[in-house]
């Protein structure tokens, strides 16, 4: 299926969706949002990409495996959560620094935020995955 | 050693097979090093447990009843080790047993979510964490069912996903129903709550709720239909993980919550229908083992006359019977993984399970003889092997405890098995071979059915002779297993340790 309407409108929308992923993402410590909806939102970013140009386009768009993107997404939620088990406390318990960055002023991270975006990169990856494999055999017939 | 350790090993195996989707062999190796280093885990916790006593973890440093807890006690640390020892034997025997095209379908990574869902439902302090656990094992549970994709297990999953889901489903209610009760799910805080609740009513619901739901995934009595019309359509290793393990998360939630949470004055008097429902499970199961003619479907009926056996000490619900629970969770995890391992073993060397089109195993195949022959006779409760010794723990407790026809179902129910597991001796290794050809029955393998390699010989034989050594241990050194049931069972009568050890001397 190709629509001149749907590309146009993909080709603007699709890098808004990912900034809006990106923003969700970032605002889930404190307010509504988290790696979970970013996660989602970026797969339907991707989606989109997929039905206005084809399967084939959405996995160039992409420059890893999906399944990769679960396998990391994993590992970074679980180096998060070992952070406190290596320093002697209970698995998950959150550790920050604080950085001093000129003209910027104070950044803090922590591990809540590698947490997420291991939740993020595996959401994106399962969704991903599915919707693809999905959609390649709707092709194929 | 920290406590995450059994549930964090066997995610960093699944999640590193993962990123290694591209090599088979990297994905056999870390399944096969993450099993071991899970056995290692179990190793050092009951070690732990044992010196230090009840001992639990606070996710994220949340303090209990607040945040998420691990507990292990003797009963959970004793489990998760049988985790390991099942999943090592599994993880070597899968190499020869799962064939290529079927392994690169995630078989490790799913294969090592499921154990992390078992050992981390063992460890679960909290009812809700509880239930995301049972999960993530069945969601795992359903890809390995249905793998290889044949016409028979497609039927099979559907029975199991149907089941399962509705047990999941009630379970959940039950839990918002636990939640608009008490206001916390955290075990030893609801096991607190419920003490003062006063409505009588609504812990009755809750108690038959999660009767129901846990007896679907355990497989009591009348709930069990899913697992005889399921686990003989997987690959043997995977059968044999699910009979092995699967009902006993069942099993060891009904312990729990049963002696921990609804154990109190005020709790309705649920012991005495548990005690009825294992009789008719031991019954029903071993009947059913009587006449079936398929191997693997012998040994599931058989492994619901073992959850017979094991809900039989909860039901009588003093500490020697529940001793003997655990002892035979003991020695029913080795066995039945034995048993089907064997099972898978026979098929891959005739190419069916039927055992009308078995025969001759014992003259072909004269060590696959001699472990079925130990392992069968330990099932059927034959000393000096480890049947024997549960069966004998639950005999003497239900002796003691005056229930005298729970002892004669019992006992009854053991004879049964014996002659269940002779029909399959003399069908399957006995019997002279069918002279002619027997349609193969396939299982998603591209196998040919035939002689084995020396390599595959020594993949499938190693995990069969050590489970059966384990069998002819667990009999003939029952002293430290007993007394390892022995303790666990005593922190199950006295649910107060396990309380004061998660919420400290708050109140």
């Amino acid at each position: 299926m190709k629509s001149l309407i749907l590309q146009t409108a993909a080709r603007y929308l699709l890098p808004l969706l990912a900034l809006y992923s990106v923003l969700l993402f970032l605002q889930g410590h404190h307010d509504p949002g988290g790696g979970f909806v970013g996660g989602l939102i970026a797969a339907a970013s991707l989606m989109l990409c997929a039905l206005a140009y084809g399967v084939p386009v959405a996995r160039d768009v992409l420059p890893i495996q999906p399944r990769n993107l679960i396998g990391i997404g994993l590992l970074s939620a679980a180096a998060a959560g070992s952070v406190g088990t290596l320093q002697g406390k209970p698995f998950l318990t959150s550790a920050w620094v604080k950085l001093q960055l000129p003209g910027f002023g104070e950044l803090e991270l922590g591990t809540p935020l590698l947490f997420d975006a291991g939740v993020f990169l595996a959401v994106l990856g399962v969704t991903v995955s599915i919707l693809m494999t999905l959609a390649e055999e709707e092709e194929e017939e | 050693m920290p406590l995450i350790l059994p549930i964090l090993i066997p995610f960093l195996t699944a999640a590193l097979a993962l990123l290694g989707w591209r090599s088979l062999r990297l994905q056999r190796w870390l399944g096969v090093v993450g099993a071991f280093a899970l056995l290692a885990a179990g190793i050092g916790l009951l070690i732990s447990v044992q010196n230090e006593g009840i001992r639990t973890a606070q996710i994220g440093n949340w303090p209990a009843p607040y945040g998420i807890t691990l507990v292990a006690d003797h009963f959970a640390a004793l489990l998760v080790l049988l985790v390991g020892i099942v999943g090592s034997a599994i993880a070597v025997y899968s190499l020869a047993d799962i064939d290529e095209p079927q392994q690169s379908f995630a078989y490790y990574p799913l294969l090592h979510v499921l154990l992390m869902g078992v050992t981390a439902a063992f460890l679960a302090g909290d009812i809700f964490n509880l239930y995301v656990w049972f999960e993530v094992l069945l969601i795992a549970s359903f890809v390995l069912l249905a793998l290889g994709g044949e016409r028979p297990q497609i039927e099979g999953a559907i029975k199991y996903v149907t089941l399962n889901l509705i047990s999941s489903f009630l379970f959940l209610t039950a839990v918002g129903i636990l939640y608009g009760a008490v206001g916390t799910l955290n075990m030893a805080d609801v096991a607190r709550k419920l003490q003062t609740l006063d409505n009588p009513d609504i812990v009755t619901t809750l108690a038959v709720m999660f009767l129901v739901a846990f007896g679907i995934k355990a497989a009591i009595f009348p709930l069990y239909f899913w697992l005889p019309a399921s686990y003989h359509t997987p690959p043997a290793a995977v059968s044999a993980v699910f009979a092995a393990l699967l009902t006993k998360v069942g099993i060891y939630s009904l312990i729990r919550m049963f002696t921990l949470v609804f154990d109190h004055a005020e709790a309705p008097p649920t012991f005495p229908l548990i005690l009825v429902l294992a009789g008719l499970t031991m019954l029903t199961g071993v009947l059913g083992a009587i006449v079936q003619d398929d191997f693997r479907r012998v040994l599931s009926f058989n492994a619901i006359c073992g959850v017979g056996y094991m809900m039989l000490g909860l039901g009588m619900h003093t500490p020697l019977a529940l001793t003997g629970s655990i002892f035979y969770m003991t020695h029913s995890a080795v066995v039945t993984a034995v048993l089907f391992l064997i099972a898978g073993n026979a098929h891959l060397v005739r190419g069916t399970f039927r055992l009308d089109r078995l025969g001759g195993l014992a003259r072909e195949a004269p060590w696959l003889a001699v472990a079925f022959a130990i392992a069968g006779l330990s099932l059927a409760g034959i000393p000096p092997l480890s049947g024997f010794v549960a069966k004998l723990i639950l005999v003497r407790a239900g002796l003691e405890a005056g229930e005298h026809l729970a002892v004669a179902i019992a006992i009854a129910a053991g004879l049964l098995t014996l002659y269940s597991i002779a029909r399959v001796w003399d069908a399957a290794f006995w019997k002279e071979p069918p002279a002619h050809e027997v349609p193969i029955e396939r299982i998603g393998g591209e196998h040919e059915p035939g002689p084995l390699l020396p390599r595959e010989k020594f993949l499938l034989g190693a995990p069969v002779a050590t489970l059966v050594v384990l069998v002819v241990i667990i009999g003939l050194a029952a002293g430290p297993i007993f007394s390892l049931a022995d303790a666990a069972a005593n922190e199950l009568m006295n649910p107060a340790g396990y309380i004061e050890a998660v919420l400290g001397g708050a109140s």
